[in-house]
């Protein structure tokens, strides 16, 4: 791997992740959720930051003019990659289990799932119809 | 303080997962996306370990910054998307199932592994 082209995007993947798991951070503190309650903070990080890199991919991949080489690693990689996390989705899963709830355990393994999989379907599809030149019919 | 923490872990995890993302591309050559899947398994039980053993700074560092920024829900999804609008519909399914299980399951181990600590 080339260390002169890998350093800039490096920093940029670690600015983004850093300011992307601040944001997370704060929404917890802002809107905590009890140990063994239903996640919904990071149930809602995690939809918003599926929906933000499905609008950010296309205008990074599929948008006319291509935007500057450090956009992706530093806002998709860096911010979103950090904003949303899988690790507490698993560990909560795994609480709600543990306190006794498996059918909120099973809600919020398959619901975030769901969700975080329609956000990104969603979010393509507003950043296709905002930045992808329809093909002439 | 406490932010500053979540901020010095994330710095590292997230370059993390880009590094071994393409570390695992340059070795294999498959559309399952194995670098973010590798990353999340290893993300999820290294949160599971931390339940026993980390003070809550140290829980801030290695498990909202570290662990957090390692793992990534976002890429998880566009990917699971990408499959399946590639074609690759059964890997699409297979993704979006075995990443969360086997999320669940590694979070599982860790938390048992550090129990036995």
């Amino acid at each position: 791997m080339d260390i002169r082209e890998q350093t800039p995007v490096v920093a940029a993947v670690a600015a983004g992740g850093a300011l992307g798991a601040s944001a997370r951070y704060a929404a917890t503190l802002a809107w905590p959720t009890a140990p063994g309650a239903f996640p919904w903070t990071i149930f809602l990080v995690n939809a918003v930051g599926c929906a933000v890199i499905g609008l950010l991919m296309v205008f990074a991949t599929e948008a006319p003019t291509a935007p500057h080489p450090l956009l992706r690693p530093f806002l998709g990689t860096g911010f979103c990659g950090g904003f949303t996390t899988f690790s507490t989705y698993a560990l909560d899963t795994r609480g709600l289990f543990g306190a006794g709830s498996p059918a909120e355990g099973v809600l919020y393994l398959g619901g975030t799932l769901v969700t975080a999989l329609a956000a990104v379907v969603g979010g393509v599809a507003a950043g296709r119809a905002l930045w992808t030149r329809r093909e002439p019919a | 303080m406490n932010w500053l923490l979540v901020a010095l872990g994330a710095a590292v995890g997230a370059p993390l997962r880009h590094l071994t993302d393409r570390a695992v591309r340059a070795r294999h050559d498959s559309v399952f996306p194995w670098g973010t899947f590798t990353v999340n398994v290893v993300g999820s039980f290294a949160l599971g370990l931390l339940t026993g053993v980390a003070s809550a700074q140290a829980h801030l560092l290695l498990g909202t910054g570290l662990c957090g920024a390692l793992t990534t829900y976002s890429t998880f999804s566009y990917e699971t998307l990408k499959l399946y609008e590639g074609g690759a519909k059964g890997y699409a399914v297979l993704n979006a199932v075995g990443g969360p299980a086997a999320g669940l399951g590694a979070v599982w181990l860790g938390a048992e592994a550090a129990g036995l600590l």
